[in-house]
């Protein structure tokens, strides 16, 4: 039995922002798979919750008529890895999703609770980063959209205001098409566990092998996930073979992560710089890359 | 010998059909649902005395019935080691426990107890709850512990942080010491706090009936628990009852008293309301029980063909806040390195257990024998790498032989595979082809290597403490049987093969014996339970002693009825039958008769008690094959395969089911299982998520194979099995690393961390 | 805190009265006495409480009770047929030895239903990932992955 006081099951996202607005207290609850546990803990305990679980307008992945694919935050794990419009498009998505936890978990977690808790170890987030997702807010005021790269705003916070829900990931054409994608989760175990160290890279092979562009995004390497911009820059226009040799040094230099119980600062290095390479190398060949 | 043809069939579990159908209860699916809740509150301090307790605000929280602190309970000391009692008073286990405890002593003891309507309320009133401290000084690891100035834990027991210590010598060892032409090998090799993972956690629910308190519990030992609750509250063992249903598993956990008596107390002091004490996952980590972390300093001198002149190794075993099994453990790690193998000139061992404000160590799978293994394992192909000898040879050379009696304990080998299991498991891992190929020097950075281990494990307890059990057989009116057992199943398959054996014994079709899987200590026969893989063995003979006192009693009815001498006549399967095999009346028209007979009713049971004073070596090794990608410090296996000598198996299908998860738990321990503590005394992982057992995908095909000796002091033929298959997997694997990489990892779990480390230092990466 | 919930359970309609703070696992168990619904863990880790809702499984225990309104949820329970015989799956935990202690079974059982479901067959190492949301101590695994094999080519293939 969870110890919360009240809960408000939204049927719309209309309700559900009027929900929020009216209790300042209110959490969201979306999949349940972080908040419940929470409130278990103790750290939520006694809190109210409006339900976002069963709103039919926030789940679901769209293809719309300007290439845009629109995520439901609501859409499991498993229903974003299954999606033909993403197996299709954007399959290194898909795949990310597919690390999470295990089969029930992510039948159960939802995409937009994924980047919303703020939580550096998202496997989904790091992708998210990298294809530039546009995420729609929405409030009684009316809607805002940012950019997922501004949405975190430090460990466990993201730039949601109180009574604003997230109510769309979009994903724009130019920044999937054309590019082949990886993401290595790198865990204590093959299944049920957070990611130690999270590597996803989008790279787009340009003429004669070269880098046209790449993207490349961390998870657990800094208090939130985050993009190595300068090894991006550094890589672009050169060649594959070059940013192969080059990738994991520049990785190593470039990302900060922390000791933990969970990891030392050095063993997270050794592991970036690593998986960046492999990362990399099968993005590229995913895309079709020259080698 | 012959046993009949139930023995050695894999017939299906008895009690599969009802786990399947979800049918089977368990403790928590028996509790009503009025049943009142509790829950304990725990130190946050890893040594101390508790000042005071406020519960002010936690009683003002609706639904919270009743809050009792440390200042509360019965200042009585009792043990919760799940060995049989000791008559002897220098032989019983240390009495350190109290209900709740003043005197603190890791993060995660036991303060305080709140009662409540539900789990919320009861929740809500521990947040609430305020417990003033003065800290002691914390002791988290053994070295701390030892230092001469060093608090003791536990003053009535020990001035000293140590529990217990011995010393074990033969042979002159400073004779050895001193030859110059020995090559002397010295390691330190260490082995990490590890954890059971049931997954059905500790859970209990207590209340009082015709003047007893009775408890539910998920146990191994129901009447050990009914002993300990009966210590524990000062109350007659008798006036207490111990139900055990089906239980999630145990693995040596439940193999000790755990929340139980507090539970009873609880009940207790609420006027006999039913009381439920279900323990979180993040509880059993914190505040059960766990594998000792072991540090053995061992040493080897060698002659120049790997012949063992002596050995001299120290065992320290970190038992955590309070004693559970004591010395027992330690001890068993130390003795079984003089058993696996035998030096040419001296031994000596010295262990000591001790005391540290950390989670307590007790019973686990292996029950000191993986630690030591892994030790000596290491150190084996250590001296074999230094020799260039091949790892299997220098085991042959000093590993026990057939006719070994142990100088200590006096047990004896009676029968042996331990050469066949090598054998047959170098053919299956094809050692001879893998090792050679994989000792040509590897570039790279996915490195491949073959390793192996081997181990010998006793069965029971005898005779260092009583092996006792009992069995009873019930006739009903259509001519099947009830079998009733003290002898728990815990997940093993114990019932199925005890019904075997009965079927066996007595001569009725396998599917006329029908057992009673549940225990209540008022009706089940007395039996100290599952541990030490005792029960077939010991249990066994009780089974077998019954089945034929039962199979007697049936043939004397028929001889009387039919007026044929007895002798003639025998239990064939559903029906009384001569020397020639004739019918001479079907055991259902017998138990009719038996029960309805207007001119003699009989109620036909057999009831045995079985005192043990035997034990036997089981066997067994382990190979595997391991691919490891050095960059990323990760070891895949490619290839695991156990080969085991267990004497006969009962049930081989359910011997091979019981040996593969034994492989799983000891893949766990060799590459990502480990309770981790801060400086503080403090668990970092202790959660499902956090600490590493294995999923599916982190296990490869397992391979469980068998050489079937026949041991004569089995009651069939068999030995120990449940706890072998766990020993022989983290030395073999590591055995595997090392020739892979030649790096030689001393420390376990062989996780990445330690490994990219190692290879960093040595610029493999 | 009660509230009366409509849901659909092992085939037949109901009517149950929940508490809003409890998990489907507690409903099921308290509400309905399906105790083949194990809760080994109450945080999603060991997939013990695994049911299927609306044809997925999910673990129960971090699951609102609130939100199987309107839906239709599968247990252990529900998998026998009229006469009584068992379901193929449960048929191959039976004679593979896949079943030990038992806790963990009515939830793995539950996601093979879900696996065999699919309609199609899957290699070992598919089979390991559907099933990696389940803690099993006792059986290394080895005797479920032969169980779920078989159902699934019995049932599939």
């Amino acid at each position: 039995m969870f110890d919360f006081e009240n809960i408000v099951l939204a049927a719309s996202v209309e309700e559900a922002v009027a929900a929020l607005s009216a209790n300042e207290k209110a959490i969201v609850i979306s999949g349940g798979t972080d908040v419940l546990i929470k409130i278990r803990e103790g750290k939520l305990a006694g809190c109210d919750l409006v339900s976002i679980h069963d709103i039919p307008e926030l789940h679901g992945v769209r293809l719309t008529e300007d290439g845009c694919i629109h995520i439901g935050p609501t859409t499991t794990f498993a229903e974003l890895t299954n999606s033909p419009v993403i197996m299709e498009r954007i399959p290194v998505l898909g795949r990310a999703a597919d690390t999470v936890g295990g089969p029930q978990i992510r039948a159960m977690g939802t995409v937009g609770g994924n980047i919303s808790n703020g939580v550096t170890s998202a496997d989904t987030a790091t992708t998210l980063l990298n294809l530039e997702a546009e995420l729609t807010l929405t409030s009684p005021a009316g809607e805002r959209r940012v950019n997922v790269n501004d949405y975190y705003l430090g460990a466990g916070r993201v730039c949601l205001d109180h009574a604003e829900l997230l109510t769309d990931i979009c994903v724009k054409p130019e920044n999937y098409q054309g590019f082949g994608g990886c993401y290595i989760k790198y865990a204590m175990r093959n299944a049920m566990d957070i990611a130690t160290l999270g590597t996803s890279c989008l790279v787009k092979p340009g003429k004669g092998g070269v880098i046209d562009t790449l993207r490349l995004a961390f998870g657990v390497a800094a208090p939130v996930p985050m993009r190595a911009r300068n090894t991006e820059q550094a890589l672009t226009g050169k060649s594959y073979a070059e940013a192969l040799e080059e990738i994991a040094g520049l990785v190593r230099g470039e990302i900060t992560p922390r000791t933990s119980w969970r990891a030392s600062r050095e063993f997270r290095l050794q592991i970036a710089g690593e998986n960046a390479r492999r990362a990399l190398e099968a993005a590229w060949a995913e895309a079709g890359g020259e080698v | 010998m012959a046993y009949p043809d139930i023995i050695g069939k894999s017939v299906p579990r008895v009690d599969a059909r009802d786990k399947v159908t979800g049918a089977a209860k368990y403790t928590a699916d028996l509790c009503p649902a009025n049943a009142l809740v509790a829950r304990v509150l725990h130190s946050t301090v890893a040594h101390g005395l508790v000042r005071a307790v406020d519960i002010s605000e936690a009683e003002k929280v609706p639904g919270v019935e009743k809050i009792v602190t440390c200042f509360d309970v019965p200042d009585i000391g009792f043990p919760t080691a799940g060995h049989p009692w000791s008559t002897e008073i220098s032989h019983q286990d240390i009495g350190d426990r109290r209900l709740l405890n003043r005197h603190v002593r890791y993060i995660g003891d036991d303060v305080a107890a709140v009662v409540a309507v539900d789990e919320v309320a009861a929740a809500r009133a521990l947040r609430l709850i305020r417990v003033e401290y003065e800290e002691l000084p914390a002791y988290t690891d053994v070295s701390s512990a030892l230092a001469p100035d060093a608090l003791p834990l536990h003053e009535e027991v020990s001035d000293s942080n140590i529990v217990k210590q011995h010393i074990y010598e033969a042979g002159d060892l400073d004779a050895v010491r001193s030859r110059a032409d020995l090559r002397h090998f010295r390691h330190t090799y260490r082995t990490q706090p590890a954890q059971h993972c049931h997954i059905e956690s500790a859970t209990s629910f207590a209340w009082m009936e015709g003047g007893k308190i009775c408890v539910v519990c998920s146990t191994q030992i129901p009447h050990i628990m009914r002993r300990v609750i009966g210590q524990a509250l000062g109350l007659p063992w008798g006036s207490i009852r111990v139900i055990k249903p089906y239980i999630g598993g145990g693995f040596g956990n439940k193999q000790d008293v755990l929340y139980e008596p507090l539970n009873a107390y609880l009940s207790y002091i609420m006027g006999g309301a039913c009381v439920r004490l279900e323990i979180s996952r993040e509880e059993v980590f914190t505040s059960t029980r766990q594998r000792h972390a072991e540090e053995l300093d061992y040493q080897a001198w060698v002659d120049d063909k790997g012949r063992l002149m002596g050995r001299d190794v120290l065992v320290l075993a970190q038992n955590g806040a309070y004693a559970s099994h004591g010395h027992a453990i330690c001890a068993n790690s130390s003795t079984v390195l003089r058993d696996i193998y035998n030096d040419e000139l001296a031994t000596r061992t010295e262990a000591k257990t001790v005391y540290t404000n950390t989670g307590t160590a007790g019973a686990m799978r292996g029950y000191g024998i993986p630690q030591a293994c892994f030790a000596a394992e290491c150190m084996m192909d250590d001296i074999a790498l230094e020799l260039g000898m091949d790892p299997i040879e220098i085991r042959k050379l000093n590993m026990m032989r057939p006719g070994f009696v142990d100088p200590g304990t006096g047990i004896a080998c009676n029968s042996y595979g331990l050469a066949d299991c090598i054998e047959k498991g170098r053919e299956l891992s094809r050692w001879d082809e893998k090792r050679a190929r994989y000792a040509k020097p590897q570039s790279g950075n996915i490195r491949r290597g073959i390793g192996m281990g081997i181990f010998t494990y006793k069965t029971g307890v005898y005779p260092i403490s009583l092996e006792t059990a009992s069995a009873r057989l019930v006739l009903n009116e259509d001519g099947t049987a009830q079998l009733q057992l003290g002898a728990t199943e815990i997940g093993q398959g114990g019932d199925t093969v005890f019904c075997q054996m009965a079927a066996a014994a007595s001569g009725l079709d396998f599917e006329r014996i029908h057992i009673v899987s549940f225990q209540d200590t008022d009706t089940a026969p007395f039996d100290t339970g599952a541990y030490a893989s005792r029960q077939t063995y010991v249990t066994g003979k009780a089974i077998k002693k019954c089945g034929e006192l039962f199979r007697q009693k049936l043939t004397e009815r028929a001889a009387a009825r039919f007026h044929r001498p007895a002798e003639e006549l025998t239990v064939a399967g559903d029906r009384i039958a001569d020397r020639s095999g004739a019918t001479v009346v079907t055991l259902a028209d017998l138990a009719e008769d038996a029960f309805y007979a207007l001119d003699g009713s009989e109620h036909i049971t057999a009831e045995v008690t079985s005192h043990c004073t035997d034990n036997t070596f089981a066997f067994g090794c382990c190979f595997a094959e391991v691919e490891v990608d050095l960059a990323l410090g990760r070891v895949k296996v490619l290839d695991l395969i156990n080969v085991h000598d267990s004497g006969t198996l009962i049930n081989p299908a359910l011997a091979a089911a019981q040996v593969e998860g034994g492989m799983s738990m000891g893949l766990g321990y060799a590459l990502s299982e480990e309770m981790l503590y801060n400086g503080e005394g403090r668990l970092l992982n202790g959660t499902l998520l956090d600490y590493k057992l294995p999923t599916a995908l982190d296990v490869p095909d397992l391979k469980a194979e068998f050489v079937v000796t026949d041991d004569p002091t089995g009651p069939f033929g068999n030995k120990a099995l449940g706890e072998p298959p766990a020993i022989p997997v983290a030395p073999a694997i590591r055995n595997a690393v090392l020739q892979a990489t030649g790096v030689a990892f001393n420390e376990l779990p062989l996780e990445p961390k330690r490994l990219v480390a190692a290879f960093s230092e040595r610029g493999l990466i | 805190m009660l509230q009366i919930i409509k849901l659909t359970v092992n085939g037949k309609p109901c009517e149950i009265a929940v508490d809003r703070r409890w998990s489907l696992a507690e409903a099921l168990r308290q509400a309905l006495g399906l105790t083949s619904v194990k809760k080994g863990c109450e945080v999603g880790e060991c997939g013990a409480c695994t049911v299927l809702v609306d044809g997925k499984a999910v673990d129960s225990c971090l699951y609102l009770a609130l939100w199987a309104e309107g839906k239709s949820v599968v247990t252990v329970e529900g998998l026998k047929s009229g006469d009584n015989d068992l379901h193929p799956i449960q048929k191959a935990f039976i004679e593979e030895c896949a079943v030990q202690c038992g806790f963990c079974t009515p939830g793995l059982i539950m996601s093979a239903v879900e696996i065999v479901g699919e309609g199609r067959v899957y290699s070992r190492d598919e089979l390991r990932k559907l099933l990696s949301g389940h803690l099993c101590r006792c059986t290394g695994y080895e005797n479920i992955l032969n169980a779920v094999e078989r159902a699934v080519r019995e049932i599939n293939g």
